[in-house]
């Protein structure tokens, strides 16, 4: 039976009507149409499908949409303030920190994530903290690069 | 996924009834297990009733000689939490090396310890603090609630609200991590309690088990070297491809050794 949600979705009032077995990733991305949320692996291990739900990350593809109600959500649309980029984007462009691009999204929610618990990370804290979230192209030097740069860009 | 019904229950009672009227329903906590299990088709129930909208299943409580923690409490709240730094740091620590960060702001004590598998890191926690699973009905002694792979003395909709537990002397959990998944290849709970050494191992088994022959070594000394005597047998160990059943034998030594290291420091 189709339930009744409503959250709020990158500041906004939003209201659906879905079914329980709908992933919120899907719900992000094919009802509201949010595709930034990417959906890597799809068994919540690659963390491309990362957003803040009530202000924590969470892997949107391990989440209902049903289980979402009444949730504050950010997604990486959700950053930007018009054309201007939120600071963790700036750094990860600045430092190379994406090479294909796909993880990218969860990455840098991710790190916002970081940055909410630790404040300025050492890379040591930032590695450790990435554990839930793969990148196949860079090696991740240089995202633990940005999100560094990101992080002290965030607390000046 | 197979299609079910869902329902945020209010409360207990509320959660009970939900359960109760399904034909086939299953509770769900943080969902970091369930979730995975209805996308592979692993599980299809008709009904999921939601716990995380209770009140009374949130939030941490310190007393004299306890901590307890509601069965809803998110691990990122217990690795977090200054309490339980303070009164029981070893299990701020497991609860910070569950999974990942993600997992961790979703997944729940109570989900992982109803849901029991074997390689889980709380069950090592509640076993080796010997912990008491309080329940809508009930109380449960943590020597009594493991009983097999995915098996608890759960009943059929009984509802854990929260778990009791006693602050240990000192305590101390080592795992070796499967590199992705951060699930315990092997994990050792070692904690020195009132009455004695206890030792809680996940991992190896079918479920959590503790091992009575490194408790008694160990003695009141808890020195490193007292474990490399004790004769692990892996008979009944897991194989898989991550590890032999003698590879994780021999683990069990490496991470209780590992473990009482962690205590002295």
């Amino acid at each position: 039976m189709p339930i009744d949600i409503a959250m709020t979705v990158n500041g906004k009032k939003t209201t659906a009507s879905v079914q329980p077995d709908r992933l919120l990733a899907d719900f992000l991305r094919e009802d509201l149409g949010l595709t930034g949320t990417h959906i890597g692996c799809d068994t919540a291990q690659c963390g491309a499908c990362t957003i803040h739900m009530d202000g924590a990350p969470v892997k949107a593809c391990a989440v209902l949409a049903v289980q979402a109600d009444a949730a504050e959500i950010v997604t990486i649309e959700g950053l930007a303030d018009g054309d201007r980029l939120h600071p963790m984007q700036r750094a990860f462009q600045e430092y190379h920190g994406l090479q294909c691009g796909f993880c990218t999204p969860g990455m840098v929610m991710a790190a916002l994530g970081i940055v909410a618990r630790h404040g300025v990370p050492d890379k040591p804290v930032i590695r450790k903290e990435l554990e839930g979230n793969f990148c196949r192209c860079t090696g991740y030097h240089n995202i633990v690069a940005a999100i560094e740069a990101g992080a002290r860009e965030m607390a000046e | 996924m197979y299609r079910f019904d869902y329902h945020k229950a209010k409360n207990i009672q509320d959660a009970a009834r939900h359960y109760e009227k399904a034909d086939d329903g299953v509770y769900i906590a943080g969902g970091m297990t369930l979730i995975p299990a209805l996308k592979l088709r692993l599980a299809s129930p008709s009904d999921l009733v939601d716990l995380a909208a209770i009140p009374d299943l949130q939030g941490i409580d310190t007393k004299e000689d306890c901590v307890i923690i509601g069965a809803m409490t998110r691990h990122a709240d217990v690795a977090a939490s200054p309490e339980i730094r303070a009164k029981i740091p070893a299990l701020a620590d497991l609860a910070g090396g569950i999974g990942n960060p993600q997992v961790r702001n979703r997944g729940t004590l109570g989900g992982s310890i109803a849901n029991n598998d074997p390689a889980a890191d709380y069950p090592a926690g509640v076993l080796g603090l010997k912990a008491v699973i309080v329940t809508d009905r009930r109380e449960i002694a943590a020597d009594d609630f493991f009983t097999g792979m995915f098996e608890t003395a759960l009943d059929e909709g009984e509802i854990i609200t929260a778990v009791r537990f006693p602050i240990p002397k000192r305590a101390a959990y080592a795992k070796f991590p499967n590199p992705v998944s951060r699930y315990a290849i092997v994990g050792v709970f070692v904690a020195d309690m009132d009455e004695g050494v206890r030792v809680a191992v996940t991992g190896a088994g079918s479920c959590v088990f503790r091992i009575t022959e490194m408790e008694e070594a160990f003695g009141g000394s808890l020195a490193p070297d007292s474990v490399k005597t004790v004769k692990i047998t892996p008979d009944e160990f897991n194989t898989d491809l991550h590890a032999s059943a003698e590879y994780r034998a021999h683990l069990i030594k490496v991470m209780a050794g590992r473990a009482v290291e962690k205590i002295m420091k």
